[in-house]
C-alpha cells in the first residue's frame, strides 16, 4: 500500500508498505529517519516514541496504515536546524547520554512534559519517563537534564 | 615522578580531570547517531536465523525445499555453506556456527535465510522442515559433572582450587550458609545487529556493534575461510553491551549471506531473539562456612561455588577463576579453602556480564558477613571493618595488593551519609507506587551495607595490551590531533576519554576521534573494567612518541606527524592448578554500598529508597562519566537484586522480553549520592582504576542485606521476589 504522512513538517509518501509494517520500520526502513529506535518493538522501552498528532507514541505499535493524513513529529523534527531543542542540550550537558540508544525516546517524552508541565517535581518527571527504559544511567542524570530544561525553557 | 592526581588537572581546556561533552552527545541526541541498526545500503536484503526450540535435541533431518520457493528469498544456508571451521568460542572453540548434527541449547541458530523483506524472511523460515529426535537436557549445575556428556570432555569446563593456610583450623563462631543466584540479562536495548557487505574479490566488510572488533575478526575469518586481512571490520554505533557482546552474535551469518548471495545483507534481532542471541550473567548456587574468633577477625572461609555455563563454554573458564579468586571478598583472611566449578549444562550459554564472577560470589560472602555480623552481636560495618583489607594485604591467591584498598573508608563514607526521610505518606514514594497498594500499612524500613571487589583488567597471564594511533598536523592555521584505535565505543565515553588525554598530553584542544576498526592494530576487549587503563594507556604513549617529534613547535607546517604503539599493563601469571596460588590480577577495584529500603510485607513489594555508593576510581579522568558509571552499575546491581532474572525451566527460557524480563525504570531507582575517592595507583596510566564494575558487585547484596533487616527473613536467593517476602 501507500502511505501518505506529515514528518516532522515535510509531506512525505511511502510506496510498497507492507499491511503488517509498523510506523517504526516505514520511518526508519522507508522514510530514512532511523532516530527512533526498536529497543523492543512491543511497547516497553519508550525508545521509539514519536509524536503522532502531538500525542506521544510508541511508534513500533502504530500500524503504518494508521498514519494516512496525520502528522509525526520524531526526535530528528526537535532540533532547529543547528540549534539544538532545550531538552537536547540538557542531555548532552548533563551527562544522560551514554550509549544513547535510549536517548530518542527519552528527549521525546521529557519535551512532551516540558510542554505540559512547565515545571514538573521530581515525582511528575519520574511518572512521565516511566515507560521508557534506559541500561546505561540509572536515570539519575537523565533526571537531572530534565531539571536542567525546565530551568532554562 | 610520580603526579598526585590533583596535579595532573590539565592546562588545556578539555583535558583530563574535567567533564567536556561527549564528541557523539549532540548525534545522539538529535537521533542522527548510526547504530548497527540503523545502517542501509543499496539493493541490500534481510538475514534471520532458524533456531532451535529445543534445549537438547539431536537433529535427523533439515529441508529446505520449499523455503526455497518462496518468492524474494536469495538463499538458505545450513553448516554445509559455511567454509572454515564451524566452531567458534572465546576460550574453547565448543560453538557451531550452525548447528550440525545436534542441539544443546533452545534458540541455537540452524539454518539462515536471506530475503527481500524481513517478512519474507520470517515466512520462509516457517517453510524449513527440521526433525528432531528431542533428548532429556541437563539443566541442574550441581550434579552436571556427573550427568550426560554433553561435550567430548565430559561437562566440567573448569575446575579452579585456591588453597591457603591451614585446611582444618576451627574457629569459635560459624556461620554457614547456601546461596543461588538467578540468571541475569545484560539488556541492552540497541539488539544485536549489522550489514555485511561483500567485495568483488571475495572479501567482506562487517559494520558491527561489539566489544572486541579483533577477536570478532579472527573468529570470523575462521569460520569463512578466509584469510584475516580479507575480513575488515567497522565498529558501528552501539546500543549498550555490558558484556553481552563479547561473543558473536550475527557476524559470521550476515558475512556467509552475504558472501553466499552477493548482496549487502542486514541483520536485526528483535528483543525475543535477542534474549537467545547472547551469552548471560552464570547462575550460581554457592555454598560457604566463614569461621571467626569471638571479636569478629575472621578465621577461615570455605566455599564450594557452581555457576551454571549453559551449553558453550563462552568466558566460563574466566568466570569461574574470578569468583575464585575474589570469592572471600575485600577481606583478610589467613585460611582459605575455595573450589569453584563451572558446567556445560543445556541452559542458555553464559558468559560475560558486568561483574563477571565476582556478583556471584559477592552476594554470598557479604551475606554470610551479614550472617556473622548477627551471630556475634556486632553491626554489619563494624564485622566488615574489623576484617577490611587495606594496601599490603593478600589475597587468597597469595598476591599481595600493591596500592590502594581502602575499604573501611568506602564503608564508613557510606555509613556516615545522611538517612533518607522516614516513610513517606506519597503513594508514589511507597512500595506499589500508582499502583495504590499501600498508603503506609504493612511497610516496613531497612539498611543494609556490602562492599566488593574486582579486579580491573585481563587476568593469568593473558597478553592483554592495546594499540594506539595519534596523528597531528596543522588545521586553519593551527595543530589538530586526531586519535585512532580499535577500542570499542560502547557507551560508557572511551571517545570522549581519549580525547581528553590527547589533549592534556599534547596541549592540543581539537582532537577528532577516527572510527573505530581492524585497519589498525588490536585495541583489546571494552571489558573488564580496563579500556581507559590499557587504550588510555596506548593513547597516552603514543602521545609521548608525537611530543618527541613535535618538539615544542606549535607550527609544523605540512608536515605530518604519525604515531602507532601498543601498550599493556605489567604482567600477570596463571594460577597454579592445585593450589590457586599466583598473582593473576593487575589491579583491584573496591565499592561500597548502602541501601535503604521499605518492604510492604503483605504483597511483598519492595521500593528502595536511597542507593548510597563509595567507590575508589584512582583518578577521575572524567568525573561526570565515573559518576554515570557508577549509577548505571548500581542500577544493575539493583535489577539483580528484586526483579532481573531469566526464568528456565527443563532449559527452556520462560520470559523472553521485556513485558516478563523486568529491568528498573526510572521509578524503581532511588536517588543515588555517589563519593568517589582518587587514591593514585602508581601502576596505572594517571593513577586510575577501572571504574564500570565494581558499584554492581556491591549494590545487590546491599538491597538485600535492607529487606533482611526490614523483615527478618534470610533471603538467600536473588533476585528476592514476592514470594519470597509473604512465603505464599
Amino acid at each position: 500500500m501507500r502511505v501518505n504522512v506529515t514528518v516532522n513538517g515535510e509531506q512525505r509518501q511511502a510506496d510498497d508498505v507492507w499491511e503488517g509494517e509498523s510506523l517504526l520500520f516505514v520511518l526508519r526502513e522507508r522514510l530514512g529517519l532511523p532516530g527512533s529506535k526498536n529497543a523492543c518493538e512491543q511497547g516497553e522501552c519508550g525508545s521509539c516514541t514519536v509524536y503522532l498528532d502531538n500525542v506521544p507514541v510508541c511508534a513500533c505499535l502504530v500500524a503504518a496504515g494508521q498514519v494516512q493524513d496525520r502528522e509525526v513529529r520524531t526526535v530528528e523534527g526537535l532540533a532547529d536546524g543547528d540549534r539544538l531543542d532545550p531538552v537536547q542540550e540538557a542531555f548532552v550537558e548533563a551527562g544522560a547520554v551514554q550509549c544513547g540508544f535510549c536517548t530518542p525516546g527519552l528527549v521525546v517524552q521529557a519535551h512532551d512534559l516540558l510542554d505540559r508541565v512547565p515545571n514538573p517535581s521530581d515525582p511528575e518527571i519520574r511518572e512521565a519517563l516511566a515507560g521508557n527504559l534506559c541500561r546505561c544511567t540509572g536515570y539519575e542524570k537523565i533526571l537531572d537534564a530534565v531539571r536542567l530544561a525546565a530551568s532554562r525553557r | 615522578m610520580t603526579l598526585t592526581p590533583a596535579e595532573l588537572t590539565s592546562a588545556v581546556s578539555g583535558g583530563i580531570g574535567t567533564s567536556p561533552q561527549r564528541p557523539d552527545g549532540n548525534l545522539k541526541v538529535r537521533g542522527e547517531f548510526a547504530y548497527s541498526s540503523d545502517l542501509w545500503h543499496e539493493d541490500m536484503i534481510w538475514g534471520a536465523t532458524l533456531r532451535s526450540p529445543h534445549p537438547y535435541a539431536r537433529i535427523t533431518s533439515v529441508d529446505l525445499t520449499e523455503a526455497l520457493k518462496v518468492p524474494g528469498v536469495y538463499a538458505v544456508l545450513t553448516h554445509q555453506d559455511v567454509p572454515g571451521r564451524n566452531l567458534y568460542g572465546l576460550e574453547h572453540k565448543d560453538q557451531p556456527v550452525l548447528a550440525v548434527d545436534v542441539v544443546r541449547y533452545q534458540g541455537e541458530p540452524i539454518a539462515l535465510v536471506g530475503a527481500d523483506h524481513p517478512e519474507t524472511a520470517q515466512r520462509a523460515m516457517k517453510k524449513i522442515v527440521v526433525t528432531y529426535d528431542v533428548l532429556e537436557p541437563v539443566v541442574d549445575m550441581e550434579t552436571a559433572a556427573d550427568d550426560t556428556p554433553l561435550h567430548p570432555g565430559g561437562n566440567l569446563v573448569r575446575h579452579v582450587p585456591i588453597r591457603r593456610g591451614s585446611q582444618d583450623v576451627e574457629a569459635e563462631v560459624v556461620v554457614t550458609g547456601r546461596y543461588e543466584v538467578g540468571m541475569q540479562d545484560q539488556a541492552f536495548l540497541g539488539p544485536e545487529s549489522g550489514l555485511a557487505v561483500p567485495a568483488e574479490d571475495g572479501s567482506v566488510d562487517l559494520y558491527i556493534a561489539t566489544q572486541w572488533l579483533h577477536v570478532d575478526r579472527d573468529q570470523i575469518a575462521a569460520a569463512l575461510g578466509l584469510p584475516q586481512e580479507q575480513v575488515r571490520l567497522t565498529l558501528s554505533g552501539v546500543g549498550g553491551a555490558f558484556g553481552g557482546r563479547e561473543d558473536l552474535s550475527m557476524q559470521v551469518h550476515a558475512c556467509l549471506l552475504a558472501l553466499h548471495t552477493g548482496k549487502p545483507v542486514k541483520m536485526v534481532y528483535n528483543r525475543e531473539e535477542s534474549f537467545y542471541g547472547h551469552v548471560h550473567r552464570h547462575p550460581a548456587v554457592l555454598y560457604y562456612e566463614h569461621g571467626a574468633d569471638h571479636t569478629g577477625k575472621l578465621v577461615y572461609v570455605r566455599t564450594r561455588m557452581y555457576l551454571d555455563g549453559g551449553a558453550y563454554a563462552s568466558s566460563t573458564p574466566a568466570v569461574v577463576a574470578n569468583a575464585a579468586t575474589l570469592g572471600v571478598g575485600p577481606y583478610e583472611v589467613d585460611n582459605v579453602t575455595i573450589d569453584a566449578y563451572g558446567l556445560y549444562t543445556n541452559n542458555p550459554p553464559c558468559g560475560a556480564m558486568r561483574g563477571f564472577g565476582a556478583v556471584q560470589a559477592g552476594f554470598a560472602y557479604e551475606s554470610q558477613m551479614d550472617k556473622l555480623a548477627e551471630a556475634l552481636g556486632m553491626s554489619p560495618v563494624d564485622v566488615r571493618v574489623r576484617n577490611a583489607m587495606t594496601e599490603g594485604s593478600v589475597m587468597p591467591t597469595g598476591q599481595v595488593v600493591d596500592s590502594a584498598a581502602p575499604v573501611a573508608q568506602l564503608l564508613k563514607l557510606v555509613q556516615d551519609k545522611p538517612l533518607p526521610a522516614g516513610t513517606s505518606s506519597d503513594i508514589r514514594e511507597l512500595p506499589g507506587g500508582v499502583s495504590n497498594t499501600t498508603h503506609g500499612e504493612g511497610v516496613v524500613r531497612g539498611v543494609g551495607f556490602a562492599v566488593g571487589i574486582k579486579n580491573i583488567c585481563f587476568s593469568e597471564g593473558y597478553d592483554d595490551y592495546s594499540t594506539a594511533r595519534v596523528r597531528v598536523s596543522m588545521v586553519n592555521g593551527e595543530l589538530a590531533a586526531a586519535v585512532h584505535t580499535a577500542a570499542c565505543e560502547v557507551g560508557q565515553g572511551l571517545v570522549t576519554i581519549m580525547q581528553q588525554i590527547v589533549r592534556t598530553e599534547l596541549g592540543i584542544e581539537r582532537v577528532t576521534v577516527l572510527p573505530m576498526d581492524t585497519t589498525i592494530g588490536n585495541g583489546g576487549s571494552t571489558s573488564a573494567s580496563r579500556q581507559t587503563y590499557v587504550t588510555g594507556g596506548a593513547v597516552k604513549a603514543a602521545c609521548a612518541l608525537v611530543l618527541d617529534r613535535l618538539a615544542g613547535r606549535t607550527d609544523i607546517g605540512d608536515e605530518i606527524i604519525d604515531e602507532t604503539t601498543e601498550w599493556r599493563h605489567r604482567a600477570t601469571e596463571a594460577l597454579d592448578p592445585e593450589t590457586g596460588q599466583g598473582n593473576a590480577h593487575v589491579q583491584y577495584g573496591f565499592a561500597a554500598h548502602r541501601a535503604v529500603v521499605d518492604v510492604d510485607v503483605d504483597l511483598g513489594l519492595v521500593r528502595v529508597v536511597s542507593l548510597d555508593c563509595a567507590q575508589d576510581v584512582g583518578k577521575a579522568l572524567n568525573p561526570q562519566a565515573v559518576v554515570g558509571q557508577i549509577q548505571g552499575g548500581s542500577a544493575q546491581g539493583l535489577g539483580l537484586a528484586v526483579m532481573e532474572e531469566i526464568q528456565t525451566s527443563g532449559g527452556k527460557v520462560r520470559n523472553p522480553s521485556f513485558t516478563d524480563y523486568l529491568i528498573p525504570t526510572v521509578l524503581d531507582m532511588p536517588p543515588m549520592s555517589i563519593d568517589v575517592l582518587e587514591l593514585a595507583d602508581p601502576h596505572a596510566p594517571y593513577g586510575i582504576r577501572g571504574v564500570g564494575e565494581p558499584p554492581t558487585i556491591s549494590s545487590t547484596p546491599a538491597i538485600v542485606a535492607a529487606i533482611r533487616a526490614a523483615t527478618g527473613l534470610a533471603l538467600t536467593r536473588v533476585p528476592v521476589r514476592p514470594e519470597h517476602l509473604t512465603g505464599t
